[in-house]
């Protein structure tokens, strides 16, 4: 075990990725020689070679569609998208190519692909820093969608998520790099002191469409992924409630029996995400989430999200989820 | 201009930039290419052709020995040249009271123009007043031409209760109507070929207006240029489409953006006449894009433009370059400061002295301070007060919808 940061433990399953695996190769904007704008791919470059892990031209959509070339013909690649903002000229090749390519093609071709993007609110980026657009993917069939919340499962995950046949969009909330975040801009802690904070050294992987239950309750299911896991957390405390909080870890496909079984338990529900309440993924689990325990709801599923708006730069923390608005919501589901 | 490097490693090639940290900066001394080695084509006549050798050569206007020769000397008054050096100093002491706010927390990103002054204020100065800019994140100083306030541009970087964009952008994504500059986007490139549709309404509506945009070289990369230029090309609408060659993209030398040859000579192949500039200089950037202004009026269309520059600074407050290049480097780049060759030539000429010079350079400090305190009067990043949270959900659409709405009631303020 090391102590490790978000950062660190992403740097780590890629090492151990191209040490593996011949045909794993990492490459987006800034990666090679810089070793990433957030220094994920640090030293990986010097240790693996140039044509391993190297520096792109500034193009999503040719990093996207060189991405499925490479990896059709039996490459692994791991492609970075410096932000998530800026994945949108991919997404046709990754919409209508790379996700497709397995069915379009009867099952003969298809592209092992990981695009790492940093995701989410929180550092003061503004409209174009600042979005978590995993729903424009949990839409559509052929990907997989994982969105890591600590360092340890950010290691996990990320091993399986390149391991994975299917091409992967894999998020990592950028506010938790280097630290949780309780949704308390002025504090700062590190992944120092936190037990997800210790990483093993040596190799491992996290199953893919598994979510972790980081703390058991029996009073409200509240379900999250990415930096609000954490706000959520802060949330439950300040709340009182004894909470089961599911981190869901993978958004499609998304472990249904684990939410289910424990909405089952609790009769309540809170859904919490950072992205645009409407058509975000949690339209989806509370629509799957009623259809399977109908009967076993004592309350409405309640949704705090960030507002149908788009991210603000200054008034930030009044669009994020704060532990206010959750702790609010799972008072409510206690009311009915 | 410095040869394209590259490193062929085994199995695909590499491009690396000319020098890594720790590395002499060596750029092979001062630009070969001379003010008298280009012709200036006439405007009202000029193709594509015409400017083969300008999208290999460069074209310049200050000699190294800061003197004004060749047929592409504009013509411009000593005024308006004094006008340009003063919107350059302020543009670069603007820069660094900025950064200064960011460092303490007054702000929380900036994005200096250092060492790209001269590309902004000189292109913008040979335009017309109601010509449409479409900027990227690096041609701030356009405001200044036009008279933009500078608490108001300091207020949008806050984001304080004065910020004309209500703190929904990060600082220097600009935006002003008043003066036809057109809404900065972080996305890079997209502004590109949106230029393109500006000019095409204004051909549309039988107008003489043009619009200019820029990207650099690093998102020249991205399908939004190829675009621009395959539109222009196709519609011949009055756009000057500038690529500002400034040499890194973050960490992303130009000989990574593309193994081809000069960006100017890309325009070629599209037909769209296209010239390489040098963008320190002050009096060649003005007489190339006038005469790229003149083009368009002569209902010509395009102009493709390539501006040679350096990136003097960090790529942003959030940037180190000293991690990807020799700390350096700038100083042994031969395109020198656009500032100290514009004062340089004006002085060796006989239209400015050093003793006008200290006192602009007071009265553009004084200016900036004052500015500086006034904006923070509206409130700063660190203390407040900043816009109400009720502007996050209007300015959505036209009017507010009924789903906005509520959640608006259901944050409360």
């Amino acid at each position: 075990m090391a102590k490790m940061n978000m950062i660190a433990s992403l740097n780590s399953a890629l090492a151990h990725q191209l040490e593996r695996d011949e045909n794993v190769v990492i490459f987006g904007e800034d990666v090679g020689y810089f070793g990433g704008v957030f220094r994920v791919t640090a030293g990986l470059q010097e240790q693996f070679g140039a044509h391993r892990v190297f520096d792109s031209p500034l193009a999503e959509g040719g990093i996207a569609a060189i991405a499925m070339g490479m990896g059709l013909n039996g490459l692994r690649p791991v492609a970075e998208i410096q932000f998530a903002d800026y994945i949108f000229p991919a997404y046709d090749q990754i919409v209508n190519e790379i996700a497709k390519l397995r069915h379009r093609s009867g099952g003969e071709f298809s592209s092992p692909i990981t695009f790492r993007t940093p995701a989410g609110g929180g550092i003061k980026g503004g409209h174009h820093h600042s979005q978590s657009p995993e729903a424009q993917f949990t839409h559509t069939p052929g990907l997989k969608v994982v969105y890591c919340s600590n360092p340890y499962n950010a290691k996990g995950l990320l091993t399986s998520a390149i391991e994975s046949n299917d091409p992967v969009i894999f998020f990592e909330p950028k506010r938790c790099y280097r630290g949780p975040f309780y949704g308390d801009p002025h504090k700062v802690p590190t992944w120092n002191s936190h037990p997800d904070g210790e990483v093993p050294e040596e190799y491992y992987s996290i199953p893919l469409e598994e979510a972790r239950i980081v703390k058991e309750g029996s009073a409200c299911t509240v379900i999250s992924w990415g930096a609000m896991v954490h706000v959520a957390e802060q949330a439950i405390k300040n709340s009182g409630i004894d909470c089961e909080l599911i981190d869901l870890q993978t958004l499609l496909p998304w472990d249904r029996d684990t939410v289910v079984n424990s909405i089952k338990k609790t009769g309540r529900c809170v859904i919490v995400h950072e992205a645009p309440k409407t058509s975000g993924f949690g339209a989806e689990m509370s629509a799957s989430i009623q259809e399977r325990c109908f009967y076993h709801l004592e309350a409405p599923i309640i949704r705090v999200t960030g507002w149908d708006t788009p991210f603000p730069h200054t008034t930030e923390w009044d669009y994020l989820p704060s532990p206010q608005r959750i702790a609010d919501a799972i008072k409510k589901t206690q009311e009915e | 201009m410095t040869g394209r490097k590259t490193a062929v490693t085994t199995p695909y090639t590499i491009g690396v930039p000319p020098f890594r940290p720790g590395e002499k900066a060596d750029f092979g001394g001062a630009f070969k290419e001379q003010p008298e080695d280009l012709p200036r084509p006439d405007p009202a006549k000029s193709t594509a052709q015409d400017t083969t050798a300008h999208a290999s050569g460069l074209v310049r206007v200050l000699t190294d020995e800061h003197e004004a020769k060749g047929e592409w000397i504009p013509d411009i008054s000593t005024e308006k040249l004094i006008l340009g050096l003063e919107y350059m100093m302020r543009l670069r002491i603007f820069d660094d009271r900025m950064l200064k706010m960011q460092r303490t927390g007054k702000l929380s990103f900036y994005m200096r123009s250092f060492g790209e002054e001269a590309v902004a204020i000189a292109q913008t100065m040979a335009l017309e007043d109601n010509d449409w800019i479409f900027p990227s994140y690096r041609q701030p100083g356009a405001q200044f031409v036009r008279g933009r306030d500078m608490v108001s541009m300091i207020c949008h970087c806050i984001g304080n209760t004065e910020d004309n964009v209500k703190g929904r952008q990060m600082p220097v994504h600009y935006t002003w109507k008043e003066g036809r500059f057109i809404s900065i986007s972080s996305p890079v490139g997209t502004q590109f070929s949106q230029a393109v549709g500006v000019a095409m309404a204004s051909a549309y509506k039988g107008l003489d207006e043009a619009c200019i945009t820029w990207l650099g070289d690093g998102t020249s990369a991205q399908g939004d240029y190829h675009y621009a230029l395959n539109f222009a090309s196709t519609f011949k609408p009055p756009v000057i489409l500038n690529v500002v060659n400034n040499q890194w993209a973050i960490s992303t030398h130009q000989n990574l953006a593309t193994g081809g040859r000069t960006f100017a000579e890309r325009g070629l192949a599209y037909d769209i006449p296209s010239i390489r500039v040098d963008g320190n200089d002050f009096l060649a950037l003005y007489s190339v894009t006038r005469w790229a202004r003149d083009r368009a009026s002569a209902g010509l269309g395009p102009t493709h433009i390539e501006v040679y520059t350096y990136r003097a600074g960090a790529h942003s407050s959030s940037d180190d370059p000293s991690a990807y290049r020799p700390e350096d480097e700038f100083k042994y780049w031969p395109g020198g400061d656009p500032v100290e060759r514009l004062k340089t030539y004006l002085i060796k000429s006989n239209q400015w002295d050093e003793k006008s010079h200290k006192q602009l350079e007071q009265k553009i400090d004084d200016e900036v301070m004052a500015a500086y305190k006034e904006a923070c009067e509206y409130g700063d990043l660190a203390s407040g007060p900043y816009p109400p949270a009720s502007t996050i959900f209007t300015e959505v659409y036209e009017t507010v919808p009924w789903h906005v709405q509520e959640q608006r009631e259901e944050l409360g303020k």
